[in-house]
């Protein structure tokens, strides 16, 4: 069954000579991850309930290269970057919008000099300027009251210094925003950058995201926010570790589904 | 006969002075073993953020404490130059305290504020030392610093101590000196110094006048030879950082931090390989020069930034306090990275010194012998160490740069990664996904 998301692509798009206002990059995390495919979903639901016109390129969508690229994979990652660059161009993309933070970076700063130069935003910052516009409006819903923390992406803050637009979206919710001692420049990672989501760790005398969710639970938070499909799964790791979640006492989620959720969406 | 104090002053300036440039031709040469980098465009944001952080040592302030204590030492060790100026002046022409005529009221305030921040600074060094001994640091304590890094440390503080009270013992008997009528300024009363004026009849008051003359040129003479000896101690020691955090925030990376460089090298394959109209068997254009390498397994490979970041680091470990590798007990510590880059490249230069110039292969590598592959695929590229650095170094893209070499040269990935570039490669995914499944989450529940 369905839930009638509207869904078009940059092929359909051009079948009928219409050009959308954004790009939606979904990225692998987004596009096979279970996790992640519900972030996908709830910011898709965003943007259909706000009316903007968007696309994906679909099936011809490939790995931005990021994750080579930071295993030192060069070669690889150009290739992914040459082939993506040219389906892009031929599009004639002009505005990209994602929800992973790596994705964005790819495209945002390494895309250019290998000829892709586009507007990138990060969803956050893409549902912060529909907000700005009017054309979306944030209520706090189920989530009034409540108690969120938010856990900086290194490839969004340190990388980007994007710090507020995803803490002026939780605000809007009405709930209590709580810092943790490690935030914004000076956040920890999850420790799933640098192609790490993809290996096991090295012997240590912990794992980087149990750390990491330790300091979200000392601001005994409600709900851990991220911007970042590997945060999320970090995390939401991290919470079972700690078995938090068995009690549902602790929920990890994506500012796209809060949003979309206080909103019933 | 009465030459002589000039004359040997004199010498020692001179062969400490040359002494010193021939090491900093030493660390130049060091340093251009590097590979080419461009770092000459924005001359107005590099003089930002080099008058900001090494001048105004923004990045230090994040740790208000230390910043302030590290703060008074840097204050007093620039003011003090002004002192040495004279010292050299009264040096070499056999004048005394040369500048106070020509400056009269403003060398008082001048010598006195000398005092209170060398005052200051010896607080300062006093707590160092207890914090850098007795209090056990975790950052200040790391297994990389056992040894010449932690002696260094506290050699430093102890000649700073020692520099302070040559700095009071000079000017101390020099007061009690000058009230007697006996100092070699002319004239009697008080130089109304604001702590040798009280702290010099407090302590050598009533001592007879031919030991207040040989304390005062000891107090003279240990204050010139232990900015000599500084001078020249500063090649062997993190301490370079006092020259080189400028140039090395000068030249640092404006880009984003998540920005890593594209390869040229392999821009120009990779178009070559997805150009369907090029010949793949041509020969390389004339004059088109190929890399020896991919990536860097030792110091040659790195660019002269990495190089200079080596030299300028001090040691300080903050990289590798918030390093999520380093902190959850993992091998990798950034500052180790930074150091061994540094004795390789001092290993390097030793090597090329003993054989005239040029450098003959020694079996070793920067890679392996100094840096594992272990610590290097700890790193989550996650820039903490890189936004924590107070002079602006980054260890990270010395770690990509081994990664590099360890995937593109050796194909010596962890096999892990290897079936994720794999995947990639194939389905245009990290996990083995088909790409033609990459809209179904559309039409699932
Ligand atoms: S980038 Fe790598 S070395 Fe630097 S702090 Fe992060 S994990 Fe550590
Ligand atoms: S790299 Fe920077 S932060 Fe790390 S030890 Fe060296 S100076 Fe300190």
């Amino acid at each position: 069954m369905s839930e009638n998301l509207i869904v078009p692509t940059m092929a359909e798009m051009l079948a009928q000579g219409k050009q959308p206002e954004v790009l939606f990059w979904v990225g692998c995390a987004g596009s096979f991850d279970d996790r992640a495919k519900k972030i996908t979903k709830a910011f898709v639901r965003i943007l259909n309930s706000a009316n903007v016109s968007f696309a994906v390129l679909g099936t011809e969508e490939s790995c931005t290269g990021d994750p080579a690229k930071r295993a030192g994979n060069e070669f690889l990652f150009q290739m992914q970057a040459m082939m993506n660059i040219e389906v892009l161009n031929a599009y004639e993309a002009k505005k990209i919008v994602t929800a992973c933070p790596h994705c964005f970076n790819t495209l945002k700063n390494e895309y250019p000099e290998l000829g892709g130069k586009y507007e990138v935003v990060h969803h956050t910052e893409f549902l912060k300027s529909l907000l700005n516009d009017g054309r979306l409006s944030i209520e706090g819903g189920q989530f009034k009251g409540k108690k969120i923390t938010f856990h900086d992406p290194c490839y969004l803050g340190r990388a980007n210094k994007i710090y507020e637009a995803p803490r002026d979206l939780i605000e809007k919710l009405d709930v209590e925003l709580v810092e943790m001692k490690r935030s914004k420049a000076n956040g920890l990672c999850c420790g799933a950058g640098g192609a790490q989501m993809f290996k096991d760790a090295e012997k240590g005398n912990k794992e980087i995201n149990i750390e990491r969710t330790e300091d979200a639970l000392e601001t005994t938070p409600d709900i851990i926010a991220t911007g970042c499909p590997f945060c999320n799964t970090m995390m939401t790791d991290g919470i079972k570790h700690k078995e938090k979640e068995k009690e549902g006492e602790v929920k990890v989620m994506d500012i796209a589904e809060l949003i979309a959720n206080a909103q019933d969406l | 006969m009465s030459y002589l104090d000039n004359i040997v002053f004199a010498i020692v300036l001179v062969v400490s002075i040359g002494y010193f440039a021939k090491n900093v031709k030493k660390i130049i040469r060091n340093i251009k073993l590097g590979q080419n980098v461009d770092r000459t465009d924005n001359s107005a944001a590099r003089c930002r953020n080099m008058t900001l952080v090494a001048l105004g040592q923004k990045k230090m302030f994040t740790r208000p404490i230390p910043a302030l204590l590290h703060f008074m030492l840097y204050a007093a060790f620039v003011i003090t130059q002004i002192e040495l100026l004279e010292i050299i002046v009264d040096g070499l022409f056999g004048t005394h305290r040369f500048f106070k005529i020509s400056l009269g009221g403003f060398y008082t305030f001048l010598i006195s504020f000398i005092e209170i921040l060398s005052l200051l600074a010896l607080i300062a060094t006093v707590l160092f030392l207890i914090r850098r001994n007795l209090l056990k640091l975790p950052r200040l304590n790391k297994e990389e610093l056992l040894g010449w890094p932690k002696k260094d440390a506290n050699l430093i503080l102890i000649m700073e101590i020692i520099l302070v009270l040559c700095i009071f013992t000079m000017n101390g008997t020099d007061e009690v000196l000058y009230s007697l009528g006996n100092s070699h300024f002319e004239g009697i009363g008080s130089f109304n110094f604001a702590i040798s004026q009280f702290l010099g009849p407090a302590f050598f008051g009533g001592l007879s006048e031919g030991t207040l003359h040989i304390l005062e040129r000891i107090g003279w003479w240990g204050h010139f030879l232990m900015v000599m000896a500084f001078l020249n101690y500063l090649y062997y020691s993190k301490h370079l950082h006092i020259l080189l955090a400028f140039p090395n925030t000068y030249f640092a990376n404006l880009k984003p931090q998540g920005e890593f460089d594209n390869l040229e090298a392999v821009t120009k394959e990779v178009k070559l390989m997805m150009d369907p109209n090029a010949d793949p068997f041509a020969a390389p254009a004339e004059g088109a020069e190929l890399p020896a390498k991919f990536g860097a397994s030792d110091i040659q490979d790195l660019n002269w930034v990495q190089l200079l970041n080596a030299y300028t680091c001090t040691e300080c470990g903050r990289c590798s306090s918030v390093c999520p590798a380093n902190t959850t007990g993992k091998k990798l510590s950034p500052r180790k990275i930074m150091m061994d880059t540094r004795d390789r490249m001092e290993e390097v230069g030793r090597n090329i010194d003993a054989n005239k110039g040029v450098f003959v292969p020694d079996n070793k590598s920067l890679l392996n012998d100094y840096i594992t592959p272990e610590e290097l695929w700890a790193c989550t590229s996650c820039n903490a160490c890189v936004e924590e650095c107070p002079v602006s170094i980054s260890p990270l893209s010395i770690i990509m740069d081994m990664r590099r070499y360890l995937v593109m040269e050796q194909s010596a990935a962890p096999a892990a990664l290897n079936s994720m570039m794999t995947n990639v490669e194939n389905n245009g995914a990290p996990w083995p996904y088909n790409q033609q499944d990459r809209l179904n989450w559309k039409n699932e529940l």
